[in-house]
């Protein structure tokens, strides 16, 4: 089996590290114009993760619309409840018994890529690795004991962690990943793997501000009226106080 | 024709109030220093501002649903399901800020050209509790998107009465109307932040104009243009007449009427404003996480507090006053000072000049560095605490009061340029 | 106003055209605030084409169903409803449905698309009460007439196809909502065949 090596992590102090803020995190090139890969996201999204994790404001009518998929497409592929088109997306599993299977009941996800940014998925989404010790059989790079198992292990595998330790001035010993690296076990390439992940951070993305393109095509038509707004009044206030000067 | 059906309703309406008078005296005919400069923008923009809090506040109420279980959700359905409903948010969020960064520029625009000291004490003192009641109405504002930030936010400010002795904890309690940050809190911030605030800062407003208009502006070089009658030059009165309660009394020098030019240079001047204004909600309605900070974006939570919780960037300055003295109840004291103390600039500064023109070097130093230790204030109050910090926050806090004990002090007995007799422009 | 200066016509043209991109302004500006009392996407969602399941539908019967929040009904017409539908033409207003109350694919005298099966929203075109159903003693409101619809509120009657009785505060037929059948046993109401 071909092994390859990601860097993951930059030589950050495991104080920080534990503390979530400061993790190396790979930039997410995502591109909200690029339908086939939202579909892809949105497919993977109600695939691997809707089980768990709702988008409970979004409305499945909304991104049947905004993506380009068809309202029977999207009913008969990606609305696994027995909700209707016109409904948000929430999902049934019950919140308490969540809480006991995972520790703490998944969120939702719709504003995920607003709270945490895209970046941040892309690479918690490549962080896992193998790691015994853990409920699941698996510990994150990005999230430390995470609560949530590898649930696209059916697509990347489960990848080994390389560790080293260091000690730092005070004498303190760190024992944190360096890399990790990639067992290829699963459907995909490492590169399908990212692609993929990248098309799922993309529809996250998507579903944090579905009105985002909007927003900003709108924007350049308001902005270019002012600017005509801004020369007019500019004259105007010129001519006036020719009175004056 | 029909221009004298239109002189036939003025006259009617005339004649039971006095529109075309109002009118005159308030614009057409009133008096405004000709050598007004950039920094005058911003007392019509904060307006502006005021009218689109209002205009797009009311029109959120419509959709916004004030309970602990559907205030998240609604934000979220009139940013998605309401049409427009995004942009009417995101008007009234950048406006939130775009009220104080306004403000705040006015503000050092007084600060520069003296325009708290007699006679326009008043003028300040209603400015103040403008500036006041904003930071209420804007605080009580954050806590309705019940996120993680409007709670723990709300949290910690409201602890802060807890400092005070004997009372304090009753009082916290009183205030949230529970034992934690909840629904019933979340109801009363909303009546307030949508009824009571907005009234009293129309009226506050009313007031502070009124009393502007009273007195008349000061100008960049603090000079006055209203001069003791019989004074004045007819070239200094210059070729416009203004309404008889201004040109009665005095000799108005240097001035022209607000209306029609500074009608048309404060509309250059909102046309300049509404393209950054834009430029922010179409394409950084974040603000960069300063406008709309990330935590917020997760629905409140009382059992799990954020990572780093930092205040809307027009309080920092004020919370890293607080967060520098390390203990309680000396911090909340010293918090509240650094607002209460701007209240009581009329009577620290004694000095007659008013422009920063004509005032000594020290003067200047002063507020160059008070300047500045408010923005280093500003910027650490959204940093998380560090000891380096926590020791430069304190250094500025000490510029910060330092400004105020130094300005009583050398304004008595300020060497100061003599002062033009006209205005300069 | 007494300080009106020279008015050259630059300046007036100035005026004028500023105030017009402003005022065009101002009128965009109001846009996102009238448009947003539309119906939102949750309130369009609720407002979407009910499906009905008439397989179970007994003779006589009548099924409520909410739609756009509105009580729609489904009656079945037995065979006697419908021979004593065309006897009533001289004691209705509009026997022939004239008004535009129901979509163009209806017939005229039995409102319906199917003879035995008849839709209507229930909502009394009066002041909007929801009309009582009375299958077997209609005949107390009209002599003769034995089934029909009885609106508590004002007294207005309407016939087993929603049309109204004269001498009555109602001035119109009940409303038919668009609607087609599906299949055999479903009918979709809140959309036209056309428009699936």
């Amino acid at each position: 089996m071909k092994k390859l090596l990601i860097a993951l992590v930059a030589l950050l102090p495991s104080l920080v590290f534990a503390a979530g803020t400061a993790v190396h995190l790979d930039k997410a090139n995502y591109d909200l114009t690029d339908k086939a890969s939202l579909q892809n996201g949105a497919k993977l999204f109600m695939n691997y993760c809707s089980a768990c994790h709702s988008t409970a404001h979004q409305r499945y009518q909304r991104v049947a619309t905004d993506l380009g998929i068809p309202d029977q497409l999207m009913k008969d592929n990606l609305i696994f409840t027995n909700s209707k088109i016109g409904e948000l997306m929430t999902n049934s599993m019950d919140k308490k018994d969540a809480a006991k299977w995972f520790g703490n009941a998944p969120l939702d996800l719709t504003l995920e890529a607003r709270l945490r940014g895209p970046d941040w998925i892309y690479t918690y989404l490549r962080s896992f690795y193998k790691d015994p010790a853990r409920p699941f059989g698996v510990n994150n790079v990005v999230f430390k004991d995470v609560g949530m198992p590898h649930v696209l292990e059916e697509l990347q595998g489960i990848p080994t962690a390389v560790f080293e330790t260091t000690v730092d001035e005070k004498g303190v010993e760190h024992h944190q990943v360096v890399a990790l690296e990639s067992v290829e076990s699963g459907e995909m390439s490492s590169d399908e793997y990212d692609r993929a992940v990248l098309d799922l951070v993309n529809f996250l993305v998507y579903s944090g501000e579905p009105n985002k393109l909007e927003r900003q095509s709108l924007g350049f038509w308001v902005i270019g009226f002012l600017i005509i707004l801004f020369v007019l009044s500019y004259l105007l206030k010129k001519e006036y106080w020719r009175d004056i000067h | 024709m029909l221009k004298k059906l239109a002189m036939g309703g003025i006259d009617w309406i005339d004649a039971r109030i006095p529109m075309t008078d109002t009118w005159n005296k308030h614009l057409a005919q009133y008096p405004t220093p000709v050598n007004f400069n950039f920094w005058y923008f911003f007392g019509s923009l904060a307006m502006l501002v005021l009218v689109n809090q209002i205009l797009t506040g009311i029109w959120l109420t419509m959709h916004y649903n004030p309970s602990a279980e559907g205030a998240f959700a609604s934000i979220e359905y009139i940013m998605r399901d309401v049409p427009y409903g995004w942009l009417l948010r995101y008007m009234h969020s950048t406006g939130a800020s775009a009220f104080f960064v306004v403000i705040y520029l006015h503000m050092f625009r007084g600060l520069i050209y003296g325009s708290y000291q007699k006679p326009r004490e008043l003028i300040w003192i209603f400015g103040m509790l403008i500036f006041l009641v904003l930071m209420a109405e804007a605080f009580m504002g954050y806590l309705l998107p019940w996120g993680q930030m409007s709670f723990w936010g709300a949290q910690v400010i409201i602890s802060l009465f807890g400092a005070i002795p004997v009372i304090g904890d009753d009082l916290t309690l009183w205030i949230r109307g529970d034992y934690v940050i909840s629904g019933a809190t979340l109801n009363r911030f909303f009546a307030l932040h949508v009824v009571a605030l907005p009234l009293a800062l129309v009226a506050l407003v009313f007031l502070h104009i009124v009393a502007l208009h009273e007195v008349g502006s000061n100008n960049p070089d603090g000079v006055e243009i209203k001069q003791k009658k019989g004074s004045a030059s007819e070239e200094a009165k210059g070729k416009f007449t203004f309404h008889k309660q201004y040109s009665g009394k005095k000799d108005i020098i240097d001035a022209i009427p607000f209306h029609p030019y500074f009608t048309v240079k404060d509309i250059m001047g909102v046309s300049a404003f509404l393209i950054c204004f834009a430029a922010v909600i179409f394409f950084i309605p974040e603000g960069g996480g300063f406008f709309l900070e990330p935590p917020n974006f997760e629905a409140a939570n009382g059992l799990k507090t954020p990572a780093h919780i930092a205040p809307v960037w027009y309080y920092t300055p004020y919370y890293a006053i607080l967060r520098a003295i390390p203990d309680k109840l000396i911090g909340v004291v010293f918090f509240g000072g650094s607002i209460a103390i701007l209240f009581l600039l009329p009577w620290l500064d004694r000095c007659k000049v008013k422009s920063i023109r004509y005032r000594s070097w020290i003067h200047k130093l002063n507020i160059t560095q008070f300047i500045i230790c408010f923005i280093v204030l500003g910027v650490l109050g959204a940093l998380a605490a560090t000891p380096l910090y926590t020791l430069i926050a304190q250094i500025a806090s000490v510029g910060y009061f330092g400004f105020f004990i130094a300005l009583f002090l050398y304004s008595k007995n300020e060497k100061t340029k003599p002062l033009p007799t006209r205005l300069t422009h | 106003m007494s300080n009106a200066p020279v008015n050259s016509g630059r300046r007036k043209f100035l005026t004028l055209t500023t105030g017009v991109v402003g005022g065009i302004g101002a009128a965009a500006v109001a846009v996102p605030f009238v448009k947003s009392w539309s119906p939102s996407e949750k309130a369009k969602a609720a407002g979407a084409p009910v499906s009905v399941d008439i397989s179970k539908i007994q003779p006589g019967q009548l099924i409520r169903v909410e739609w756009r929040g509105k009580p729609v009904w489904v009656v079945s017409r037995t065979q006697k409803v419908i021979d004593e539908l065309a006897t009533l033409d001289s004691k209705l207003r509009d026997p022939q449905s004239a008004e535009p109350q129901q979509p163009e694919y209806v017939s005229k005298s039995g409102r319906s698309l199917k003879p035995d099966l008849f839709v209507a929203v229930g909502i009394c075109t009066h002041l909007g009460c929801s009309p009582t159903y009375l299958p077997d003693s209609f005949g107390e409101q009209v002599e003769g007439v034995e089934s029909g619809f009885f609106c508590p509120c004002h007294g207005s009657k309407f016939d087993m196809a929603g049309r109204v009785f004269q001498n009555v505060p109602a001035p119109l037929n009940l409303v038919i909502p668009p609607h087609y059948y599906v299949s055999d046993t479903t009918i979709l109401i809140g959309l036209d065949k056309g428009d699936a």
